[in-house]
């Protein structure tokens, strides 16, 4: 299977299967799209009549020696290796959520998480339940050496000094059993401070900062109890943290509603704050939600992931680059097929925990109490559930069998799917055009980097 | 005349020899958190 396109100046091809990525001139470009038809040479030679036979032949030989290669029409063989992965790490857990606040200082009405509460009641991990999750985590982690733990929400920090005392444990056990933790957390700013700044700047891998960009946008979701937009408060002291940490390794994460479909112009704000390390999400909610995105955004919103990357490309070619999540794709040392056709690996080696130690396949399904698995006392016992999560690939969904992305978002995110749809292993197909055009996106970036390193062109 | 420019990319058929370590980063934690995406990850695998 093949996919073509035309973007930012290149006709791109890409080989589904082998993952190969081809920059072709017009004639190829038709000559491929045509290829399985047996006259595909006249049909070409005769839309480019001043072009002589032979060069097309000549083009055609060239498919045909990328087919023969395994470049170019490759066949899909992967399915009796879907699941194969998750077998093989059958039982090992190596990365937590750990929902340290069912809480939050803020009041966004767009939040997924239901102002933090994940509609219940509001709460705060103890030092001891979160100290036997670490503990969960380690004991179920096997030979695994890298533990990813994230401290999220809510708002983490409305409990900072219990997350203070659960690194100070991790670190204080992390030699002996043969680990090396990796915590992030997320947070909406509220309660940064030196202190904060110091503490994460030390023992966070990574941080998500929750910004949407331009005051106006941010300040019309992200309010506090009062009614207060967040904005002015927050700002400075994200830069104060950036700035300490050298200006890397955190996330400027905003989400995008359909109040600001036009989305680039927040992207651009965060720029102008001096963020370079940026996401931008589609909001999360149910359909009749106000905030919620509609078909008639969708082609603003497609045209925002088009720009951006003519963005991108003009800053990086100025010496000013920037990053943004979704575009960081790397064609030479991405995933192999095990981790592309095996998916997210929520519910079975990513679980969240909440404040009381119940067991979650992912932070997006705490508060849905049928998809509870367990706690962190006595493992996972809803097998049920886990076993759905774990049959849970790119070949157990009917709607990706014919899409050329699946080996790009593994299927995509259960929560989402299942949001959408009623079932995880669903298609959220709104999510799904918006995730195609990132792709095509991203592989043009990717192409225009090599491009823009190399004398060769077509 | 060249037609075609092969851009260098992981061959994907390729991969599933030395495959499936699980060393990698699990996928939306500590970045998006709302959607999945597999091929911005960073592969893990040091005997690939």
């Amino acid at each position: 299977m093949i996919h073509q396109y035309k973007l930012g100046g290149y006709n791109i091809v890409l080989d589904v299967c082998s993952g190969s990525v081809h920059v072709v001139d017009d004639i190829a470009y038709d000559l491929i799209a045509a290829y399985e038809d047996p006259s595909a040479v006249e049909k070409i030679a005769a839309a480019y009549p001043d072009v002589p036979v032979e060069e097309i032949q000549e083009c055609y030989d060239q498919i045909t020696e990328l087919k023969e290669a395994g470049q170019l029409f490759a066949p899909d063989t992967f399915e009796p290796m879907a699941g194969a992965l998750k077998q093989r790490t059958s039982g090992v857990v190596k990365a937590l959520c750990l929902h340290v606040a069912h809480t939050c200082n803020l009041n966004c009405s767009y939040c997924f998480a239901s102002q933090g509460k994940y509609h219940g009641e509001r709460a705060v991990m103890s030092f001891e339940v979160g100290k036997r999750a670490l503990d969960f985590l380690i004991e179920n982690s096997g030979t695994r050496r890298n533990l990813e733990v994230d401290f999220f929400g809510g708002e983490p920090l409305m409990n900072f000094d219990v997350v203070k005392q659960l690194v100070a444990y991790a670190r204080s056990v992390e030699k002996e059993k043969g680990k090396n933790f990796r915590f992030t957390l997320t947070t909406n700013g509220v309660l940064v401070d030196d202190d904060v700044i110091d503490f994460c700047n030390r023992e966070m891998s990574n941080v998500v900062l929750s910004l949407d960009g331009r005051k106006e946008v941010h300040d019309r979701f992200r309010v506090d109890y009062a009614g207060n937009g967040s904005w002015e408060k927050i700002v400075p002291k994200f830069q104060k943290l950036v700035e300490a940490r050298g200006g890397q390794n955190y996330y400027m994460r905003g989400t995008f509603t359909h109040a600001n479909p036009d989305f680039l112009e927040d992207i651009k704000t965060m720029l102008d704050l001096g963020f370079t390390e940026l996401s931008m999400e589609p909001v999360v909610c149910a359909p009749e939600d106000p905030s919620a995105l509609t078909d008639e955004d969708l082609p603003i919103v497609l045209k925002q992931y088009e720009d951006l990357a003519e963005l991108m490309r003009q800053r990086r070619r100025e010496g000013r680059p920037f990053t943004f999540y979704h575009y960081m794709l790397d064609l030479s040392g991405g995933p192999c097929i095990y981790k592309r056709i095996s998916g997210c690996g929520s519910g079975t080696e990513y679980m969240a925990v909440t404040p009381w130690g119940d067991l979650y396949p992912c932070h997006q399904f705490v508060g849905e109490e049928k998809f509870k698995l367990g706690d962190i006392w006595n493992g996972v016992d809803n097998t049920q559930v886990q076993d759905e999560f774990a049959s849970c690939n790119v070949y157990a969904r009917p709607d990706c069998k014919d899409c050329w992305a699946r080996l790009y978002c593994s299927g995509g995110c259960a929560a989402n799917a299942y949001h959408a749809t009623g079932s995880v292993k669903g298609v959220y197909k709104y999510g799904c055009e918006l995730f195609k055009k990132r792709m095509e996106c991203a592989i043009m970036l990717a192409v225009s980097e090599e491009d823009d390193g190399t004398e060769e062109d077509l | 005349m060249k037609h075609i420019k092969t851009i260098t990319t992981r061959n994907l058929c390729e991969s599933a020899k030395n495959g499936g370590c699980g060393e990698c980063q699990t996928s939306c934690q500590s970045a998006c958190k709302t959607s999945c995406g597999i091929a911005n990850q960073k592969c893990e695998n040091k005997n690939k």
